[in-house]
C-alpha cells in the first residue's frame, strides 16, 4: 500500500432508535486527542467532527428509547443475556478500532488503550451473565403470616438517562451502559463531551449485536446542555449523573424531583478519579430496579375445592 | 337502611388508657417542653375532644435531638448486632402487651374504628419489631455484602394514617441496622408516638437512640434539612416528598419516599361477584380510605359492572359508620376538619364534572369529622376523581371491556403504588399482574401487609421499599 494514500475519514454520527442521525440542529463540535504528556484535552490533533446535540435530538431519543422499552423489558432474560454477550463478541472483532480510539481519546499508549478495551469487553460478558440471574439474587418467596402465596420480583424502571463518564471514555461508558440494559432498562446515553468517539462506534457495534433499535441511544455533545432537558424530562424515570460534576449534578437532581425519577449520584471519589477496573458489583443493576410484590391467597384443599 | 338487626354498642372501654394532659418532646431519653415554649392540642377526630396539649418541635428542638441522636449513634451502631436484636424484641413483646391500650389509644387519636386497629395496626406493629430485630445480628447474611454499616442519623416524617404502624415501619429497620432515629409524627397523631418513647423507656433503650418530635410540616422541613441527618424516610403527600427529593439534591443523604397512590382494583367477568365486593370494599374503605394503597379507582369489565354495582351498594348500605370505639363499627371518622374539607371539596369537584355521585344510606354522628361511604360511576380517565388521590371513603368505578384496556387505565396515572386483580383465571392473574406498574399487586385480595413483603410504589408513589429483606437496604450504607 502506497504511503501517500489519502485515507477515508469517518463521519461519526449519533446513534438513536437504531439509526444514526446527525444533530437536527446541524452542528458539529471538534474532537481532538488527548496528549499523553501533558494530559489535557483539546491540546492535540484533529480526530474528527462529532455532532453537537441539541434537546430536540435529548428529546428525540427518549421518544426512541420509550418505543423500545415494552420489547426490551419483555424479552426473555436469556435472550438479553445473548445479546448483551453478542456485544461482547462484536468488539472483540474490532478491538483495534477502539484500542486506537480509546489511545487517542485518553492519551494512553496503545497497550494501556488496549487493556481498557479488554476490560471493557469482559465487563459486557460479566453484565450478559447477570441478565438471568439478578431476579432471583434480589427477588423471591416471603414468608408472610398467613394463608398467602407472596412473591417479590425486579422489575425495570423504565427508561433512564445516563450521563457517561466525562474521563473513561469506553470503559467507564460500558460500565454505566451495561447494567442499566441488562435488567431491561431503555438508555438515552450522553457521551464523555471531550472524548465521544468511543461511545458513537459503539452505537455501530450495538447496531449490528442484535440489539433492538431504541434500547440504547447515543448522544454527544454538551453534557449540561444535553441532560438538562432529560432530567426535567417527563417520560424518563431514572437518571444515573456520574458524567456531571458536582454542580451539574445538583442542578439535574433536583429537576429529576419533578417526576421523582430515581437518581444515581456521581460516585464519591477521594481525590484522583474513579477506578472502572474495579469488581462492580451490583448496585449499578439493583439502582434501576422496581420491586413488584404480588400476593395472591393459597386457600386450603376442602371438599369443595380451592376457595379464598 | 333501617334494619330489622340493630346492633346494641358494645363499646371498647377507654379506661384502659391513661391520656395525661400535656405532653413533652422526647429527646435524649427525656421528655422536654419545646424551646419556644410552643404546645398544640390533639383532639379526638370523631368527637372533636381535646386529648392533650403536646409539644411542637421546633428548629431548635430538631437541632437538639439531631444532636442526641449523633451521640447516641457511635455507642447503639458498635453494639453487637445480637445485642441491638434484643431491644428490639424487647420492645416488640412490650407493644404486644400494651396492644389494648395502644389499639384505644390510636382509635381515639385517630378516629379509626376500634376493629381496625386492635385486629391490623397493632398487630402488624409487633410483628415489625419482632421481624427486624431478628435481621440485627444477621445483617452479614442479608445480601448487601459483609458487615454493611449503618448510614448514622436517620430523619423520620412519618403520616396520621397510620400512626405507630408507620412508626414501626420507620424505627424497627433503622435501629436493627444500627442507626439512630429523630422521628416526626404527624400533627393530628401524636399521642401513640409518644407513647412509644414510653415503651422504649420501659424497654432500657439507650437514650438518644430514638427522639420523638411532635409538630407540624415546618418540624419536618428542619428535620430533612439539618445537615446532620444522613438518612431521610418519609411517608406522605407526593407534593411534599418532591419537595424532599428536591431539598436533599447535591448533598450525601439518602433518601426513602412512600408517597401517593390511585390504586386500580380490577375486576373481571368471571370474578366470584360477593369476594370480590369484600376486596372491593377492604380496598376503599378500610381506615375510611385514608391508605395510601388504596384501590380508589374500581376498574370493572362492562358485562358484570350493572350486577356488581348493585352488590356494592347493598354491601355498602349495611356498613355501620359511628363510634370508633364501639366493636360493630366498620367506619370510623375522617382524620381531620382539614383532611375532611380536602375530601369534601373532591367530591364535589366529582359532581361538577359530570360523575355521578352515589352515597350508603347512613346517619353522621353531629360532632366530629365524617363521609359516608361514597362511590362514583360516569367517570372517565380525565376526571379530577380519577386522577387524584382523594385519600378518603370515595371510589370512582369505570369500566373496561378487555385485558389490554384494563391494563391501559391502571397504568395510566402518576401513581403506581397498589393494584388488584379479581379473576378465577391463573395465567390472567399472572399476565395482567406483570403488566401492572405497581409496586404492590393483591390478587383476589386486598390491603394485606405483612413485615416480610416489601412494600413501596412505581412512578411518582416514590422510591425505595418498606419491609422484608429489602426494607434493609435504605438503612445500610450500600451502593
Amino acid at each position: 500500500m502506497s504511503d501517500n494514500r489519502l485515507s477515508v475519514f469517518k463521519t461519526y454520527k449519533l446513534y438513536v432508535g437504531g439509526k444514526f442521525p446527525r444533530s437536527e440542529s446541524g452542528r458539529v463540535y471538534e474532537v481532538t486527542a488527548k496528549k499523553s504528556a501533558t494530559g489535557e484535552a483539546g491540546t492535540g490533533k484533529w480526530l474528527a467532527n462529532a455532532p453537537q446535540s441539541s434537546r430536540k435530538d435529548a428529546r428525540d431519543a427518549v421518544v426512541a428509547a420509550r418505543k423500545a422499552f415494552g420489547g426490551w423489558s419483555g424479552a426473555t432474560a436469556y435472550n438479553r443475556g445473548q445479546v448483551l454477550y453478542r456485544v461482547a463478541e462484536m468488539l472483540e472483532g474490532r478491538k483495534e478500532q477502539f484500542v486506537r480510539e480509546v489511545a487517542d481519546a485518553e492519551g494512553l499508549s496503545k497497550s494501556k488503550a488496549a487493556a481498557v478495551v479488554d476490560a471493557a469487553i469482559d465487563r459486557w460478558v460479566w453484565y450478559a451473565g447477570w441478565t438471568d440471574k439478578i431476579g432471583q439474587v434480589v427477588g423471591g418467596a416471603n414468608p408472610v403470616a398467613g394463608p398467602f402465596f407472596n412473591l417479590s420480583t425486579p422489575e425495570p424502571t423504565g427508561v433512564v438517562t445516563v450521563l457517561a463518564p466525562q474521563e473513561s471514555s469506553f470503559l467507564g461508558l460500558v460500565s454505566v451502559i451495561a447494567p442499566v440494559i441488562a435488567t431491561g432498562n431503555t438508555a438515552v446515553v450522553v457521551a464523555s463531551a471531550d472524548s465521544p468517539l468511543p461511545a458513537l462506534s459503539l452505537g455501530e457495534v450495538l447496531a449490528t449485536s442484535d440489539l433492538p433499535g431504541g434500547v440504547v441511544n447515543i448522544l454527544s455533545g454538551n453534557t449540561a446542555e444535553i441532560a438538562a432537558p432529560l432530567a426535567s424530562h417527563q417520560d424518563v424515570n431514572a437518571i444515573d449523573l456520574t458524567g456531571a460534576d458536582a454542580a451539574l449534578a445538583k442542578e439535574l437532581e433536583i429537576a429529576a424531583a419533578d417526576n421523582l425519577k430515581r437518581v444515581v449520584r456521581p460516585q464519591p471519589v477521594d481525590g484522583g478519579s474513579v477506578d472502572w477496573t474495579a469488581d462492580p458489583g451490583t448496585h449499578r443493576l439493583t439502582a434501576f430496579l422496581e420491586t413488584k410484590t404480588v400476593w395472591h391467597p393459597t386457600g386450603a384443599l376442602g371438599a369443595s375445592g380451592s376457595s379464598y | 337502611m333501617a334494619s330489622a338487626f340493630e346492633y346494641a354498642p358494645a363499646p371498647e372501654s377507654r379506661s384502659v388508657v391513661d391520656i395525661a394532659p400535656s405532653y413533652g418532646l422526647f429527646i435524649d431519653g427525656e421528655f422536654t417542653e419545646a424551646a419556644d415554649g410552643k404546645v398544640f392540642k390533639t383532639v379526638s377526630p370523631s368527637t372533636e375532644e381535646v386529648l392533650s396539649e403536646v409539644a411542637q418541635a421546633g428548629a431548635a428542638d430538631v437541632d437538639r435531638a439531631v444532636k442526641a441522636a449523633r451521640k447516641a449513634f457511635e455507642k447503639w451502631s458498635a453494639l453487637p448486632g445480637s445485642e441491638r436484636a434484643k431491644y428490639l424484641f424487647r420492645i416488640a413483646r412490650i407493644i404486644q402487651e400494651r396492644s389494648r391500650e395502644l389499639a384505644v389509644l390510636e382509635t381515639l387519636d385517630n378516629g379509626k374504628p376500634i376493629r381496625e386497629t386492635r385486629d391490623a395496626d397493632l398487630p402488624l406493629v409487633a410483628a415489625h419489631f419482632f421481624y427486624y430485630a431478628g435481621w440485627a445480628d444477621k445483617l452479614d447474611h442479608a445480601g448487601y455484602g459483609a458487615n454493611p454499616r449503618p448510614l448514622g442519623v436517620a430523619g423520620q416524617v412519618i403520616p396520621w394514617n397510620f400512626p405507630l404502624l408507620m412508626l414501626a415501619w420507620k424505627i424497627a429497620p433503622a435501629l436493627a441496622t444500627g442507626n439512630t432515629v429523630v422521628l416526626k409524627p404527624a400533627e393530628t397523631t401524636p399521642l401513640s408516638a409518644l407513647f412509644f418513647a414510653d415503651i422504649c423507656r420501659q424497654a432500657g433503650l439507650p437514650k438518644g437512640v430514638v427522639n420523638i418530635l411532635p409538630g407540624y410540616g415546618d418540624a419536618g422541613a428542619a428535620l430533612v434539612a439539618h445537615e446532620d441527618v444522613n438518612k431521610v424516610a418519609f411517608t406522605g403527600s407526593t407534593a411534599v416528598g418532591k419537595a424532599i427529593a428536591r431539598q436533599v439534591a447535591g448533598t450525601d443523604k439518602r433518601v426513602t419516599l412512600e408517597l401517593g397512590g390511585k390504586g386500580a382494583n380490577i375486576v373481571f367477568d368471571d370474578a366470584p361477584i360477593d369476594q370480590a365486593v369484600e376486596g372491593i370494599v377492604t380496598g376503599i374503605f378500610f381506615n375510611q380510605g385514608q391508605v395510601c394503597c388504596a384501590g380508589s379507582r374500581l376498574l370493572v369489565q362492562e358485562s358484570v359492572q350493572d350486577e356488581l354495582l348493585d352488590s356494592l351498594k347493598r354491601r355498602l348500605s349495611t356498613l355501620r359508620l359511628g363510634d370508633p370505639l364501639d366493636k360493630n363499627t366498620d367506619i370510623g371518622a375522617i382524620n381531620s376538619a382539614e383532611q375532611l374539607a380536602r375530601i369534601t371539596a373532591l367530591a364535589e369537584t366529582g359532581e361538577a364534572e359530570g360523575a355521578e355521585r352515589w352515597s350508603a344510606p347512613c346517619d353522621l354522628p353531629s360532632s366530629g369529622y365524617w363521609f359516608a361511604p361514597t362511590l362514583f360511576t360516569n367517570v372517565t380517565q380525565a376526571h379530577t376523581i380519577a386522577r387524584d388521590e382523594i385519600f378518603g371513603p370515595v371510589l370512582s368505578v369505570l369500566s373496561f371491556r378487555t385485558p389490554d384496556e384494563a391494563v391501559a387505565k391502571a397504568n395510566n396515572s402518576q401513581y403506581g403504588l397498589s393494584a388488584g386483580i379479581w379473576t378465577e383465571k391463573g395465567s390472567r392473574i399472572l399476565a395482567v399482574a406483570n403488566k401492572l406498574r405497581a409496586g404492590v399487586v393483591w390478587a383476589n385480595t386486598f390491603n394485606k401487609f405483612d413485615p416480610t413483603s416489601p412494600f413501596g410504589g412505581y412512578k411518582e408513589s416514590g422510591f425505595g421499599r418498606e419491609g422484608g429483606r429489602h426494607g434493609l437496604e435504605a438503612y445500610l450504607d450500600v451502593r
